[in-house]
C-alpha cells in the first residue's frame, strides 16, 4: 500500500475529509475542510470522489515524500510548493515520484491550502469520516515523521491538469440571509452591520473566526439572558463587545450569543480564507437570494471539471526535460484506467 | 408582512418556527427553560423523526426547542414550514411524555477540593457554605435536558432557586474532562476539555464522549442522574479503571 510520509509539518496539518453530518443530536458538529471548495477542485483535478481525505494546511505546508508514484493535487491558498526544488504550479494536479521531496511552504494569500493525493488519504474511519475534528478530540494535528496509508488510486494516470485561480484568498464580500434571531437587532443595526467594513482579527481557527469592525460594536436586545440555540456553521454570533464571530466547520454545537444572521455556504471558504488583516464585508440578502446564490454555486461546483485545462509548462522550467511526461500525463481524461 | 420578516420576529407566540442559515428550520417551544417545553422539544423531536418528511436530513433539540435541518436545494423551505406546522398543531406537544428508555444514573463526584476550585466561589453566589452547596447538589436528581455544544455532552437540571448564579464574566482557561460544571440553575458535564464560564465544583472519572465505543454518546436526553459526593482517594482509585469512573445506571421504570 502507498504511503504519504511527513517529514515536516507546519502547525495546523490535518487530515480533512467533508466531515460527520448527523451527529448534531450528539453534540458533534460536522467539521470537515474549512474550504470545502478546495475539495471540490481536488476531485476535478484527480477525477475522483470529493468524500475522499486530503491534507488540509493553515498557514504553512511542509515536505513530504511517497511511497509509490502517486498523484497529487495543490488547492486552496496558494503556498509555495516545489519538487526537488523544482517549483511547481498550485490549483493544478501533479506526479510525484517515490522518494522525491514535495516541499509546500508558506501561504501567498489566503489560509488553508491543500494537498489531495490519487486515492486519497485511508486512514481509518472513526464515527464515519477520517476529519480530524481537534476540538472533540477526535484526531490529532499532523506531525513530523508520520507516515499515512494511501487508497488505492482507481482513476488512471493523468496529471498536469490546472483549473483557473479563484479570488476567494482575500476578503471581499460575503453574503449573509436572516435567521430566528436577526430580529434581535434593530433595522438601523442591521444596515450599519451591511454598511461596515471588516478586518479579519488574528484570533481565528476551525471553530469560529472574528471580524474587527471599522468603527462601532453591535448591540442588540436580547440581553445576556438569551437561551443556548442550535448553532451552524456559517452563523454569525455578535459577541460581548459587539463583534461578529463568524462560526466555522468544528464550532460547537449550541451558543448562547444572539446571531444576526448567517454566511450562505457557499460563501463560508472566502471567510476560512481570508488572512488576518483582510477587509470583508457581509451582504444581507434574502432567503430567495440566497437559494439562487447558493443553486449557481453547486452547478459551478459541479462543472469544474468542464474548467480543467492542461498545464502549460515555460521549458526553462523543467531541469530534466526528458523526465517531464508530455504525452502520458496529459490525456483526455478518462476514470477508467487503473 | 412578508415570510421574512415573520421569521425574523422575536415576539411571535410559541410555539414558533423560524430559519437557521438556508437549510435549517427552528421549532421553538418558549423563550426561557421550563420542563414542559424542554418536554415538547423531545418529543417533536421523536415526531418529526417518525414522519421522516421528506428532504429532513438531520434533527436535534436545544434546550426547548427542536431543529431540523433540509436540503435546500431539493425542497422548497414554505413546504416544509406547512408541514411541520401540521405537525406542531396535531397535539399539545407541552403535555407529552419524557422520552423511553429513560436512566437514572449515579456518577461518583469529587466535590472542591484543589480538583474543583470553584465551589466555594460557586456557593457563595448561591449564599450557601460550600458543604451545604455539595450536600445540596449531591442530593438532587437532575434531568439531562439536552445533549450539545460538545459532543456528549449534557445540560442538567433543574437546580433549586438557589442556584440561579450567572455565568463568570471571564472564562476560566481550562476545565478537564469529567468536570462538573454550574451556572443558571443547570450543571454541565464537560466532555472535552475546553474554556468556559461555568464555575467548576466538581470532578468525576466519568467520560461522556469516547469515541471509539460501541456507545460513543453515553448520556441521552431525559436521562436522570445523581452525583454522589466521593472523597478524593476512592475518585483517585476509580481514576484508572475505565470510562464510567465507577458509575451505574438502571433503567427508569
Amino acid at each position: 500500500m502507498s504511503r504519504l510520509i511527513v517529514h515536516d509539518a507546519g502547525p495546523g496539518v490535518s487530515v480533512q475529509d467533508l466531515g460527520r453530518p448527523g451527529y448534531l443530536a450528539f453534540g458533534l458538529s460536522r467539521g470537515g475542510a474549512a474550504d470545502r471548495l478546495a475539495m471540490a477542485e481536488g476531485a476535478a483535478l484527480l477525477h475522483q470522489s470529493e468524500g475522499l481525505a486530503a491534507l488540509e494546511m493553515a498557514g504553512m505546508g511542509g515536505t513530504f515524500e511517497v511511497s509509490h508514484d502517486t498523484r497529487i493535487a495543490l488547492t486552496g491558498a496558494p503556498m509555495r510548493a516545489s519538487v526537488d526544488g523544482a517549483p511547481l504550479a498550485w490549483n493544478a494536479s501533479h506526479l510525484l515520484h517515490a522518494g522525491s521531496r514535495l516541499s509546500i511552504g508558506a501561504a501567498t494569500r489566503g489560509v488553508y491550502g491543500y494537498l489531495h493525493l490519487g486515492g486519497g488519504i485511508a486512514t481509518t474511519e472513526r464515527l464515519g469520516a477520517r476529519s480530524a475534528h481537534l476540538a472533540a478530540g477526535l484526531g490529532a494535528l499532523i506531525t513530523a515523521g508520520d507516515d499515512l496509508p494511501l487508497g488505492e488510486d482507481r482513476t488512471g494516470a493523468e496529471t498536469g491538469l490546472v483549473l483557473p485561480t479563484d479570488d476567494r484568498f482575500e476578503g471581499g464580500e460575503v453574503r449573509v440571509v436572516p435567521g430566528f434571531q436577526t430580529g434581535f437587532f434593530s433595522e438601523e443595526e442591521r444596515a450599519r452591520f451591511a454598511a461596515t467594513q471588516f478586518t479579519r482579527a488574528a484570533r481565528g481557527n476551525r471553530m469560529g473566526v472574528r471580524f474587527d469592525p471599522d468603527g462601532e460594536g453591535f448591540a442588540s436586545t436580547a440581553g445576556l439572558s438569551v437561551l443556548s440555540e442550535v448553532i451552524v456553521p456559517g452563523d454569525i454570533q455578535i459577541t460581548g463587545d459587539g463583534a461578529p464571530f463568524v462560526l466555522m466547520a468544528e464550532c460547537q454545537t449550541t451558543g448562547g450569543y444572539p446571531r444576526i444572521g448567517s454566511v450562505l455556504p457557499c460563501d463560508l471558504p472566502r471567510v476560512a480564507q481570508a488572512q488576518p488583516g483582510a477587509q470583508l464585508r457581509f451582504r444581507l440578502i434574502t432567503p430567495e437570494e440566497g437559494l439562487a446564490a447558493e443553486r449557481a454555486a453547486e452547478s459551478a461546483r459541479t462543472g469544474l471539471r468542464a474548467k480543467l485545462d492542461h498545464l502549460v509548462r515555460d521549458p526553462h522550467d523543467i531541469r530534466d526535460l526528458l523526465s517531464y511526461q508530455f504525452i502520458s500525463g496529459v490525456t483526455a481524461g478518462h476514470d477508467e484506467e487503473t | 408582512m412578508s415570510e421574512t420578516d415573520q421569521d425574523m420576529r422575536a415576539d411571535a407566540p410559541f410555539p414558533r418556527i423560524g430559519r437557521v442559515g438556508l437549510d435549517g428550520l427552528l421549532v421553538s417551544f418558549g423563550d426561557a427553560l421550563s420542563e414542559p417545553a424542554n418536554r415538547a422539544a423531545l418529543a417533536f423531536r421523536a415526531a418529526v423523526e417518525r414522519a421522516t418528511p421528506e428532504g429532513v436530513e438531520e434533527s436535534t433539540t436545544s434546550l426547548v426547542s427542536t431543529f431540523l435541518r433540509f436540503d435546500a436545494l431539493r425542497i422548497e423551505a414554505a413546504d416544509l414550514k406547512a408541514e411541520i406546522q401540521t405537525l406542531l398543531d396535531s397535539c399539545d406537544w407541552y403535555a407529552a411524555d419524557l422520552p423511553e428508555g429513560r436512566r437514572l444514573w449515579r456518577i461518583p463526584t469529587v466535590y472542591g477540593t484543589d480538583l474543583a476550585p470553584q465551589l466555594a466561589e460557586a456557593a457563595e453566589a448561591a449564599g450557601l457554605t460550600a458543604e451545604a452547596a455539595a450536600r445540596e447538589i449531591a442530593s438532587t436528581r437532575v434531568r439531562v435536558q439536552t445533549i450539545g455544544f460538545a459532543p456528549g455532552q449534557p445540560y442538567l437540571g433543574e437546580l433549586p432557586e438557589a442556584w440561579d448564579i450567572p455565568r463568570q464574566t471571564a472564562l476560566t482557561d481550562r476545565v478537564p474532562i469529567g468536570a462538573l460544571t454550574v451556572a443558571i440553575r443547570q450543571l454541565v458535564l464537560f466532555s472535552v476539555s475546553t474554556p468556559t464560564g461555568w464555575r467548576h465544583i466538581g470532578q468525576t472519572a466519568f467520560r461522556p464522549f469516547r469515541p471509539d465505543a460501541e456507545t460513543p454518546f453515553v448520556l441521552r436526553p431525559g436521562d436522570e442522574v445523581i452525583f454522589d459526593a466521593i472523597d478524593r482517594e476512592r475518585y483517585e482509585r476509580l481514576r484508572g479503571d475505565s470510562p464510567d469512573g465507577g458509575a451505574v445506571s438502571e433503567v427508569i421504570r
